[in-house]
């Protein structure tokens, strides 16, 4: 029956291959991990969730993920309304190199943050002066997050800036409406689904991020230890119920932003069939 | 004319707001990019190339490659099949499926690398079948390669899917129509429409492939020359103090992004018209 429908050949196939090697390399793997975390008892999750270690890792991982992808919303906004806007010499290489950090190794990316940012580095050093201390502190965890998130904002906002209607902004300041009344009631609104999926999608990578962080930021338990940083310890001495128990909080967490992103990105479609 | 200038900001709040977004960029991205070239070549150029050229280096390239020679084409093939059965047919819990391709991307990559440890671990669940068959998985290169595969998993299928999709079905149902059978309409019809996106995700995959440190350092143990890939050589040079050896070693990986970069541009310049629409700017 579904075969007269179907008269491109290899849907067997093609589901086939795509079902198996996800299951067998994504979701089974995950699955095991869920069941591990489950098997723990009730006392060990109780011990671990009120750790202040384990807390302490989480805060600043969730928080300053919220806070980077906060600055990204900001910075990536400015970035892609200049970028969709404005022609200027240089253009073209700006707009290539705003996915660097999708294309820098992590480890690469944390190595040479933290050379800039150390006290005797070459932004580190301006700001010592100033009292104000970067690497090895909960703010060069900020800054490495924020180096990370930066394209997400700037890739998702920049195709919606290019295709907003030029009548739309010409009938606003024919109306009457300054500059400023248009950027903020009628083209900020329409990026605003762009952009809320821009900032989930940095603050998912932010939380879970790795490589760029641990070597700018310390690491001190409770300061400046990020809960990725925490599995690795953790699995290091064997705590494997630990390690287990955290990720599969972090996990949990992904999966609800993932959902948020999802509907965001529906919302997003939404918007732009309408303008 | 004047439209145009009611339309747009003063010339000096133009030339404010690209300096600044010109200073965010140079301040996040060249900055750090400028460091690790500076840094690499810090003792002079020769001191540069003994780093480079150690044995514990040389090493770790051969495996970094080895390994992106496996995950890569691993999930070339992946990507091709997912894109085909989710662009060229309707079944119910698509929707679903095209969300748990993208699932990698929102693990931190220490939990990629940490389900394989309780997969195939020691304390895992095929840990003591695997050693009682004098296997490694974990803390050796099986284990990596399957890290490796777990975080670019994503990347070639969703450079494909939505291309795919816009261009439709109408040219392989001709060429089915026509009696040609599946490989021959994909690499007769498909391929040629979607080969440049299909070599930026190859790229974007290689890139991530070559580079990634977090779900790799779980499970690879850091073995010396036997189970440090690049990044994992950057770290432990790192950790010993001996900075121009990381640096030169993160140079290397730093040329890759590049090249990627521009390689990814050039597609987009000059092929940008074969790319899904969200693809292009």
């Amino acid at each position: 029956m579904t075969r007269n429908k179907r008269t491109i050949p290899g849907f067997g196939v093609t589901l086939g291959v795509t079902l198996t090697y996800l299951s067998l390399v994504i979701l089974i793997p995950l699955a095991a991990l869920f069941i591990r975390a489950a098997g723990a008892s009730l006392a060990d999750w109780g011990a671990i969730i009120t750790d202040r270690r384990v807390l302490a890792s989480l805060r600043l991982s969730f928080g300053g993920a919220l806070l980077a992808a906060a600055i990204n919303a900001v910075t990536g906004m400015l970035v892609a309304w200049v970028l969709v806007r404005y022609r200027f010499p240089g253009r073209r290489l700006a707009d290539a190199i705003v996915d660097l950090p999708f294309a820098l190794p992590t480890a690469v990316a944390g190595v040479a943050l933290t050379a800039l940012y150390a006290p005797n580095g070459w932004i580190g050093s301006l700001l010592a002066p100033l009292g104000i201390q970067v690497a090895f502190t909960p703010l060069g965890v900020l800054v490495a997050m924020t180096f990370i998130g930066l394209p997400f904002v700037v890739r998702t906002v920049e195709p919606v800036l290019a295709d907003f209607d030029a009548e739309v902004e010409e009938a606003a300041s024919t109306l009457g409406a300054s500059r400023r009344y248009t950027v903020w009631r009628v083209i900020l609104p329409a990026a605003a689904p762009a952009l809320a999926t821009g900032f989930a999608l940095a603050f998912a990578r932010a939380v879970g991020e790795y490589g760029s962080v641990i070597f700018i930021a310390g690491n001190m338990p409770g300061v400046s230890e990020i809960a990725p940083l925490l599995i690795v310890t953790k699995l290091e001495q064997y705590d494997y119920i630990g390690a287990t128990v955290i990720a599969a909080i972090m996990l949990i967490v992904s999966f609800v932003m993932l959902l948020v992103v999802n509907a965001l990105q529906k919302w997003h479609r939404t918007q732009m069939g309408e303008a | 004319m004047a439209l145009e200038s009611a339309n747009s900001e003063s010339r000096l709040m133009r030339w404010v707001l690209i300096a600044a977004a010109m200073a965010v960029l140079a301040l996040f991205l060249v900055l750090p990019l400028a460091a690790v070239l500076a840094q690499a070549v810090a003792k002079g150029w020769s001191h540069y190339f003994n780093s480079v050229t150690g044995d514990d280096t040389l090493s770790a390239v051969r495996l970094t490659l080895i390994v992106a020679a496996i995950a890569v084409p691993a999930n070339l093939v992946f990507g091709v099949c997912a894109s085909w059965a989710v662009a060229k047919f309707d079944f119910p819990g698509k929707s679903i499926l095209v969300t748990l391709i993208d699932l990698p991307f929102s693990v931190s990559p220490v939990i990629s690398g940490l389900v394989y440890v309780l997969m195939f671990g020691l304390q895992g669940w095929l840990g003591p079948w695997l050693r009682d068959h004098d296997t490694k998985v974990i803390f050796a290169v099986p284990g990596i390669v399957l890290a490796t595969i777990f975080v670019t998993f994503p990347f070639v299928a969703r450079e494909l899917i939505p291309l795919m999709e816009e261009q439709g079905r109408a040219e392989e149902e001709a060429a089915a129509v026509l009696g040609a059978g599946g490989l021959r309409t994909f690499f007769t019809v498909t391929l040629p429409n979607v080969k440049w996106a299909l070599l930026t995700g190859v790229l974007l995959c290689n890139a991530r492939a070559m580079g990634e440190f977090g779900a790799v350092s779980v499970v690879s143990g850091h073995i010396r020359g036997l189970t440090n890939t690049m990044p994992l050589q950057v770290e432990i040079l790192y950790n010993e103090y001996d900075l121009v050896g990381a640096f030169a070693v993160a140079s290397l990986l730093a040329l890759l992004a590049l090249v990627t970069l521009a390689a990814k541009n050039a597609v987009e310049w000059f092929h940008g018209d074969s790319l899904a629409a969200g693809r292009r700017h």
